[in-house]
């Protein structure tokens, strides 16, 4: 089956070696990357597509992580969205260098702040990129975003309007494990008054309506929640 | 029976529904969008709008896809004094006012002629909430649980029957004669069934269980549990979905409660919990039977409270003939965990699992109008968790073996034996009322007793094999 992260993207990370934190934090958000130890690997490696974005770890050996960045910005313009980790003490590094980075996460990070300062740098980037922004693909499950159509394998689904609106926020985010409340608070955006449990009732007609064969395109995650499509973390 | 106000009932009436307010009016343009697009993309020819009756019996009238938008928009007018506990008819017409979440196509449409559903709300030409409407019953009163933080859940399971096509004046013919959880040789049933689930399962109704119950040609289909004005706008679904495939092969499915003598009936036992977010407020591991004080007020509420509404949630004059020993259906007033013969069952959950701690409330009929019973329910519950009701001690001998001064001395007293002694003990109920709402209180007692008076005037069968001769 297709990795719909794939074909949003890959990141580029300069960290050696790459923390085991910051590979998990990568992982579970659904990111894919792969990491690159000088420019000529960042170059070698480079996919077809081009880099989605790069993350520059500058807590193991600095310099190197900022000559690295800086080589990166002249070799490709200032296109590329480069996101900076940086230990607290040395925050002073940054003075001046505003032009090698687009935005810096302290390290040690809180994963969640990491994540949605990376969500946040690249929300634009697959749009730009991608032409078919107006559709959402994963396997054969396919979402016309403009329509409000969903197919899986060319039979379409009937869904009312919150079943639709859960499988089109898991299918932009593939890969990612999602709790009850935040699907809930993402999803139906208010307080609804069916509750957490609403959540797990959407789940289960999902899966009906995806029919046997593509049920398993939404995996129960035991006591966390629920996750689309495959794992970027083994299971 | 207390009389105190309480804070789950001091928010009757209620204030404008979430949606009224400016800020998810956002949300809900995109709900109509979505219905819109959806009518135009799938090609649907007709929009079914379903509503409900005060006796529970499913409405509808079909609009052109050209009408939606402004049905969407500003609700459609429709003469409501013809509906069975709706307008007087000085003030008769109301506002059909779709719910955009239940827009759904019908499973039975014809390719290139699609057919959609989506059941409405019903309000008075001021845009008010119409009083004789059960849907807005559940609404405001889960909303209320809502407002003290509780989710209301429900899964019922539902029991029917498969005749041949009935013939008035003959008793009816069951399709077969298998038992409890029995593969029959010649299937017919299980056919439908297997049907059935297929058809409940593409309107976004969940099955759990189904199987041949304990009666000839006896079917039960378990759901699983959603929110309860959820599960009541499935429980109508459920019921024409029966009734449609049935058709579909030439037979007649009933929800009759008890349709043949001499064997079980149909019940509605309703499994029941109140959640607080992700966290379920029945269940405390440190009790020995997982049960949280609140479960065992709400428990309590239900006990206090089942005789006033059994009217609703046992509403025909054959409902009674369901709720007799030897069938396993309740008559006592009583809780336990393992025994069949209490009013309150509470399952065992797999796995000692906190999210299925639950209990079974066995009297309700398929019969029922399922906005209304989960109504009062709730409210009976809320009741005893809000006045802190003492919830009794276990019964967990067979009550059907004990004779009245043993019952008595344990405080367990019978539901009501007929029609016309529900409909006294509801008659006395301020927790029907305040629930109910004048209109709907008044008119049921109405329409009621005017089904008991008739009833009493025929002359059965029974009568005549017993007297004709003998006196």
């Amino acid at each position: 089956m297709d990795d719909a992260s794939t074909a949003a993207g890959m990141l580029a990370v300069f960290a050696d070696p790459i923390a085991p934190e910051l590979a998990r934090s990568l992982d579970l958000a659904g990111y894919s990357w792969k990491s690159v130890a000088s420019i000529d690997e960042a170059s070698d490696n480079e996919p077809a597509d081009g880099w989605q974005g790069a993350i520059i770890d500058c807590t193991g050996d600095p310099e190197n992580a900022w000559a690295f960045a800086r080589t990166l910005r002249k070799s490709d313009g200032s296109h590329l969205k480069v996101l900076v980790l940086i230990g607290g003490a040395h925050l002073g590094d940054l003075h001046l260098r505003d032009d090698l980075f687009d935005d810096f996460c302290l390290s040690p990070f809180h994963p969640a702040e990491f994540e949605a300062r990376l969500r946040h740098l690249l929300w634009n980037v697959g749009d730009a990129v991608s032409p078919a922004g107006e559709l959402v693909e994963y396997g054969q499950l396919v979402l016309n975003l403009e329509t409000y159509q969903a197919t899986i394998a060319n039979r379409p689904l009937d869904m009312t309007y919150m079943e639709y609106e859960l499988l089109k926020f898991l299918a932009q985010n593939p890969g990612k494990v999602f709790t009850r409340e935040i699907l809930l608070s993402r999803v139906w955006g208010y307080e609804y008054y069916g509750g957490a449990r609403t959540v797990d009732v959407h789940i289960r007609r999902l899966r009906a309506k995806l029919g046997e064969e593509h049920a398993g395109l939404i995996a129960t995650v035991r006591s966390v929640g629920y996750r689309f499509g495959q794992s970027r973390w083994g299971n | 029976m207390t009389r105190a106000p309480a804070r789950f009932f001091q928010t009757f009436p209620f204030g404008p529904r979430p949606d009224q307010t400016g800020e998810v009016s956002g949300l809900l343009d995109q709900h109509r969008d979505y219905v819109l697009r959806t009518v135009e993309e799938r090609g649907v020819r007709l929009v079914r709008l379903w509503f409900t009756d005060v006796l529970g019996n499913l409405k509808s009238f079909a609009i052109s896809p050209a009408e939606l938008e402004n049905a969407l928009e500003d609700g459609m007018t429709f003469d409501g004094s013809s509906i069975d506990g709706f307008s007087r008819v000085q003030e008769s017409d109301v506002l059909a006012v779709p719910d955009p979440d239940t827009f759904e196509l019908l499973p039975w449409g014809e390719p290139g002629a699609a057919e959609a559903r989506v059941f409405c709300d019903i309000r008075a030409l001021d845009g008010t909430p119409f009083e004789g409407d059960p849907r807005q019953v559940l609404r405001r009163t889960v909303k209320a649980a809502h407002d003290l933080g509780f989710t209301f859940y429900i899964a019922p399971d539902l029991e029917f029957f498969y005749f041949e096509q009935p013939t008035a004046g003959l008793k009816p013919q069951p399709l077969d004669y298998g038992g409890y959880f029995d593969l029959t040789t010649r299937d017919a049933a299980g056919d439908l069934r297997k049907q059935t689930i297929r058809k409940l399962e593409q309107m976004s109704i969940p099955v759990e269980y189904s199987f041949h119950e304990d009666s000839p040609s006896q079917q039960e289909i378990d759901l699983r549990h959603t929110d309860a004005l959820t599960m009541a706008d499935s429980v109508m679904t459920f019921r024409l979905i029966v009734k449609e495939v049935a058709a579909s092969q030439g037979v007649h499915a009933t929800f009759m409660p008890k349709p043949l003598e001499g064997v079980q009936g149909s019940g509605m036992h309703l499994h029941m919990s109140l959640f607080r977010g992700d966290e379920n407020a029945f269940y405390d591991g440190s009790d020995p039977h997982a049960l949280s004080p609140l479960a065992k007020s709400f428990m309590a509420g239900l006990l206090v409270h089942a005789a006033e509404i059994t009217a609703i949630t046992n509403q025909t004059v054959n409902s009674y003939k369901r709720l007799v020993p030897g069938f396993e259906a309740p008559v006592h007033i009583s809780w336990a965990r393992n025994n069949r013969s209490g009013l309150i069952r509470v399952p065992i959950a797999k796995k000692g699992n906190p999210l299925a701690t639950r209990i079974e409330y066995r009297s309700p009929d398929p019969a029922c109008n399922p906005y209304l019973a989960f109504s009062l329910l709730l409210a009976a519950g809320m009741r005893g968790i809000e006045q802190g009701y003492e919830l009794p001690e276990e019964a967990d001998a067979n009550l059907f073996e004990m004779d009245d001064t043993a019952l008595a001395k344990l405080g367990i007293t019978q539901l009501p034996q007929s029609l016309s002694d529900a409909l006294r003990t509801m008659e006395r109920s301020d927790l029907v009322h305040d629930v109910l709402g004048e209109h709907i209180f008044e008119w049921f007692l109405r329409n009621k007793r005017h089904e008991w008076r008739e009833y009493k005037t025929h002359v059965s069968q029974f009568e005549l094999d017993r007297y004709l001769r003998s006196v």
